[in-house]
């Protein structure tokens, strides 16, 4: 079964034995009865697997198949639908009361209660255990007494939380917060089973959760096997038997994997091969839009970028970046130029407003000239774009965006690339506000909401705000809108605090991000989710 | 000799310490790893600091350091910021390496100890001249280089070998990563056998070897290989250690979860028990293999003695 | 050590080895007391004499050495040969072949590649020869040193290489060119000393160690001669040909060095221009454009041929042994 999908790639007697062998290791195909397993690429995840601890999308990436929580983002629409929550309601957009459905279970038998959640999101939010999503809890009363910000906890629990009933408890916010419910498809408001706090070690080895599949090994920086769990009660069970994930440092080799049919799915195809991934793969190269968007980010704390008058130099770099070109030479298109600072897949609706940056995010060489002339010229006539080398082909694009700002100054060397060695250092670098020119960000979204594209990032403070900018029109537009209990009235309210940016050009919006991946022909029905992660519960894999 | 040992043993203690101290030092300049963790966001303050507490970060780095030392004299070598010991990573990720290293340097011996003693017993031949520009191609191609030609070519459009490793990296899967680790290495081998066959070529002991009219078979194995091999031999001795902790590239492009692989996981999430606890294990590898290099000098020249 | 070695010795190079090696000895020994004298008569018969006038001889040497000198020359003028700017980008030609004008093509950014690999000479030439001049004189000198006295100072040289020797080469460039922002090639050359030096001294203590238990040494000693003398003048000659083999491969290893370290992100940095940096971009690139790869990397390899050929011949001719 998988040695004819392999005959196409292997020439050769040697590769049909050594395929030959990889088969009888890989735990039988299946003819599209449900029961096949799938191989699938993966990184190693930088914390250990507990909900409210994962922050980035390898290890999100399993919580997304081993649990389900009170709402779920539709794969395709993005909308919050409920999941566990059979309601979820509240008169006062503060004090919330939860229902949730009957009959779930996790996967060792324990029930899914009320308890569950309100034990799991006191977990998350208890400073003593180090959770580094712990501040998507800080809407809920008393939030300040079990995290303080500095200090030993006063409280155990957060007073927010009650639990009512075995399937009911209530929530009570520390302020109004209309959308707030559709905050919850995010996995750290994941219920946890008892079993979680009673054998914690234990369940770190091989997490159980409530989700599709259930893991079935997991080797730490290797490998994890999920397979399809019977007793899960949700409408998307799983039509494929399991998946394999294997953790691969480099996306190259991952790509090199699928070329040779020695993996099923990889969903990070790095730009080098962009260039083949059609020719190699056909109609099983995908290519989508993800919430996901890159920008230069300006360090307003340092006042040769941050004056005012600098506003016009920062406004001019944006115009003298080719984001066409670059996105079609660099990217082969798995990128769209950015015209705004949100992204395509929260659609018109949802705040999304192609060219509400205007001409500030066009290519325009002789305005670009004139409006760094205008406000001073480059800071000692030269700007350094510094990005984190060891991920992401980041270095690539870096230059093309550079010699873009070169040709349209007319200098060889006015704009140079500073690659810096590891993320963490890039992220210390910034953290410690050392940054002294633009550099590169990249936001997916937790989720499809406007206002997690701004706020975060642009909010005087805010817990994404790496370049330090603060503008009080801009704050006051924010809060209004959170205020605003008419959905389409605080989109309007956002997108006009996004046109404070236009003016202040804090942060240059460089192109959304497309999800790309790509699978072998065993598979059918492979796509991804608007946070580029596969939707595995949905594939079919044939024979 | 068995002072020698013991006074060879002895001087590793220093050794020991002064590389991990210096290990240890050069993962605490790369900076600090909690700002890492939280991804591309900045760390909320008060976790932040909680966990750098826990990793003692807080404390000044000669504490830290004897903190760990304590530790790893405990037979605790910490824990990566997955949560899991160090230990079991090196216990999955040592074997692994050890096989690649094996297969590179069987590769080495075999290939470039023959193609030495082939072209310096031909100097100025065809043949050395075929291996010379051999040893040079080799050499000028960087192993990211050659890792993607070959992987591609072998594993991807030809199909005769799997292109990357599998969890459990059998013996044959690593043929082609022990190639492409070797071919550095390799061309060191060969030159260095060549030019050293080729000076005792000359040297009286053969002539007088073959004026005794012994066989030329028996000349060149037992008199002419045995005192040729002595800076091969220290070659790959010092090599053996650069292979288990230089395999970064290449099994980071054959995707072997193996010594170089943590290492390079490590030293990206500035993990310092990781990159510590997987150097301090390179380096006692190394000390042994010098020291058992310098013990065969012995057996291979019988004019050095050791007291 | 057991005692069987110590016959051995006897028994092995008892018989004949010893005249010729005297005679060798003896030679050496005047070509080193005339060549003090320096009387221009006398010139030729020292050692390095010798090997000047075998060198000049030596096609090998005279072809590698004009390659090194157009490398040089190259390096220093680049527009000599090259009229293009190494920096202008045209992004919408990216990858593309060669067209008139532009014989090697365009690489990602759509700069010319002819005109970047001419350019690209300067850095990686300046890297491969400074980095190895380096580790070649500290580690012969420090491995010399510790194979030569022996004992302690063998027992702390040695010791201290080994520390260098521990740690990874991806470890130590990631931190140490990640403390160093400036975009010059010098961290890298003081970065690839540090790292390359102990291969060089444990190779030339090996040599030395060997060297030392040479009878032509012993003679000398026995006949009175210093320390510096004989490490000089009699074991330094004999023991420096495996160390300009070594330093000579890895010149080129250290090119390529700086070339991983570069797809690493810690090598060179923009605006320098390097083959390093060319050949780590282009190799990820090499199923679409193999032509950005092939040229800087063919030229990289020349210059490390060059080099080993001179290195082979210089050893040849410096080695009385072979004469």
């Amino acid at each position: 079964m998988r040695g004819a999908t392999r005959a196409k790639w292997a020439v050769g007697t040697v590769a049909v034995a050594l395929v030959a062998t990889a088969c009888g290791g890989g735990g039988g195909g299946g003819g599209g009865d449900g029961k096949g397993v799938l191989s699938s690429s993966w990184g190693d995840p930088q914390n250990p697997l507990e909900p409210a601890n994962t922050n980035e999308v390898q290890g999100g990436k399993v919580l997304d198949m081993i649990f389900r929580g009170l709402k779920r983002y539709d794969p395709k629409t993005g909308a919050a639908e409920d999941m566990l929550a059979q309601k979820i309601e509240s008169k006062d957009q503060q004090n919330y009361t939860v229902t949730i459905k009957k009959g779930w279970k996790f996967s060792n038998g324990e029930p899914v209660t009320a308890q569950s959640f309100v034990d799991a999101w006191n977990y998350g939010a208890l400073i003593d255990n180090n959770q580094k999503n712990a501040y998507f809890f800080g809407y809920i009363e008393g939030y300040e007494k079990v995290h303080p910000e500095s200090g030993k906890a006063s409280a155990r629990t957060l007073s927010g939380l009650q639990v009512k009933d075995d399937r009911t408890f209530t929530v009570k916010l520390n302020q109004k917060f209309s959308t707030w419910p559709q905050t919850l498809g995010y996995p750290a408001f994941a219920p946890l089973p008892r079993a979680f706090f009673k054998d914690h070690d234990g369940w770190l080895k091989k997490p159980v959760g409530n989700g599709p599949y259930k893991v079935e090994s997991y080797t730490k920086g290797s490998a994890m096997k999920l397979r399809k769990w019977g007793g899960y009660k949700g409408p998307d069970k799983a039509r494929n038997g399991g998946v394999d994930l294997r953790v691969y440092t480099d996306n190259n080799t991952a790509y090199t994997d699928l070329q040779a049919g020695n993996l099923d799915l990889s969903d990070d195809i790095p730009a080098a091969q962009l260039k083949n991934a059609e020719a190699d793969l056909g109609d099983r190269y995908i290519n989508q839009p993800a919430g996901i968007i890159q920008t230069l980010t300006f360090p307003m704390y340092d006042p040769q970028w941050g004056s005012e008058k600098m506003a016009k130099v920062r406004q001019g770099l944006s115009m003298a970046i080719d984001r066409k070109t670059i996105t079609r030479q660099i990217f082969q298109n798995t990128r769209t130029p950015a015209s705004d600072w949100t992204s395509p897949v929260l659609k018109a609706d949802g705040g999304y407003k192609s060219g509400l940056c205007g001409k500030a995010c066009e290519y325009k060489p002789a305005e670009a000239r004139k409006l760094i002339k205008e406000g001073g010229g480059l800071p000692g006539g030269k700007v350094t774009v510094t990005y984190n080398a060891d991920t992401g082909s980041h270095k690539d694009w870096v230059d093309a965006l550079c010699n873009s700002v070169n040709k349209v100054l007319k200098n060889d060397k006015a704009c140079v690339g500073n690659p810096v060695g590891t993320f963490a250092d890039y992220r210390n670098q910034i953290t410690a506000k050392k940054m002294k020119g633009p550099f590169r960000a990249g936001w997916q979204m937790d989720y499809p909401l406007i206002q997690n594209f701004l706020q975060p990032m642009y909010y005087t403070d805010a817990s994404s705000n790496d370049g330090k900018y603060s503008n009080k029109e801009f704050d006051k537009l924010v809060d209004e809108a959170n205020a605003e209990t008419d959905r389409q009235a605080a989109v309007k309210k956002f997108q006009d605090a996004e046109r404070v940016l236009v003016k202040d050009m804090p942060v240059i919006p460089l192109w959304y991000q497309n999800g790309s991946g790509g699978y072998t022909d065993r598979l059918s029905d492979v796509r991804l989710n608007q946070f580029s992660v596969p939707v595995y519960d949905r594939i079919k894999v044939g024979s | 000799m068995g002072r020698y040992v013991i006074r060879r043993l002895l001087q590793m203690i220093p050794v020991f310490i002064g590389s991990t101290f210096l290990i240890f030092f050069m993962v605490y300049a790369l900076g600090d790893p909690v700002a890492a963790m939280f991804g591309d966001r900045a760390p909320d303050p008060a976790t932040a600091a909680r966990i750098r507490e826990e990793l003692l970060l807080d404390q000044p780095l000669w504490k830290q350091y004897l903190h760990y030392m304590g530790q790893i004299f405990r037979g605790d070598f910490g824990t990566a910021f997955n949560g899991q010991p160090v230990t079991e990573l090196m216990g999955t990720a040592f074997p692994v390496t050890l096989r690649l290293t094996l297969v590179a340097i069987v590769i080495e011996i075999i290939v470039g100890v023959t193609l030495g003693v082939l072209s310096g017993l031909r100097r100025g031949r065809a043949l050395d001249t075929s291996v010379l520009v051999f040893t040079l191609v080799v050499v000028s191609i960087p192993t990211f280089v050659s890792g993607y030609v070959l992987q591609f070519l072998l594993g991807v459009k030809w199909g005769w070998v799997k292109p990357t490793v599998s969890t459990d990296a059998y013996l044959d899967e690593l043929l082609l990563p022990g190639v492409v680790l070797a071919l550095v290495s390799l061309a060191y081998v060969t030159r260095l056998t060549r030019t050293s066959l080729a000076e005792n070529a000359r040297a009286d002991y053969v002539r007088t070897a073959v004026a005794k009219g012994l066989p030329r078979r028996r000349v060149v194995t037992r008199h002419l290989l045995r005192n040729s091999l002595i800076p091969v031999v220290t070659f790959i001795g010092t090599d053996i250690g650069s292979l288990m902790g230089g395999a970064i590239v290449t099994e980071r492009i054959f995707n072997i979860h193996g010594v170089g692989f943590q290492l390079y996981q490590g030293i990206l999430r500035q993990n310092s028990p990781t990159v510590v606890g997987f150097v301090t294990v390179l380096v006692l590898v190394f000390l042994f293999a010098n020291l058992v290099v310098d013990l065969l000098y012995a057996v291979l020249d019988p004019r050095i003695r050791y007291a | 050590m057991p005692e069987r070695y110590v016959p051995n010795e006897a028994v092995t190079h008892g018989d004949g080895g010893t005249a010729a090696l005297a005679m060798a000895e003896a030679e050496t020994l005047e070509g080193g007391r005339n060549g003090r004298g320096g009387s221009p008569r006398d010139k030729p018969r020292s050692l390095w004499g010798d090997a000047w006038r075998d060198l000049r001889r030596n096609p090998v040497f005279l072809v590698s050495a004009l390659i090194i000198l157009f490398l040089v020359v190259i390096a220093i003028w680049p527009q000599l040969i090259a009229d293009g700017n190494p920096y202008r980008a045209d992004l919408a030609k990216a990858q593309e072949g060669s067209a008139p004008g532009h014989p090697f093509g365009f690489d990602t950014q759509g700069r010319d590649v002819y005109t970047r690999t001419v350019y690209g000479a300067r850095a990686s030439i300046t890297v491969g020869i400074c980095a190895t001049a380096g580790a070649a004189l500290l580690g012969s000198a420090l491995g010399g040193l510790a194979g030569f006295f022996g004992g302690w100072w063998d027992a702390l040289l040695s010791r201290v290489a080994d520390i260098f020797f521990g740690i990874p080469v991806l470890l130590g460039g990631l931190v140490f060119l990640s403390v160093v922002t400036s975009k010059t090639v010098w961290p890298v050359v003081g970065f690839i000393v540090l790292l390359g030096w102990p291969q060089i001294a444990r190779i030339a203590r090996g040599s030395v160690v060997t060297a030392k238990q040479n009878d032509y040494v012993q003679a000398a000693r026995a006949l009175g001669a210093s320390s510096g003398r004989l490490l000089l003048r009699h074991i330094a000659p004999n023991a420096v040909a495996p160390v300009i083999v070594v330093a000579t491969i890895a010149l080129g290893t250290y090119i390529s060095l700086e070339a991983t370290l570069s797809y690493l992100g810690a090598g060179l940095k923009p605006p320098t221009v390097s083959w390093g940096i060319d050949i780590s971009t282009a190799s990820t690139y090499i199923r679409n454009a193999p032509h950005m790869l092939l040229y800087p990397a063919g030229a990289l390899s020349i210059t490390v041929l060059a080099f080993i050929m001179l290195g082979d011949a210089v050893r040849d001719a410096l080695d009385p042994k072979l004469r």
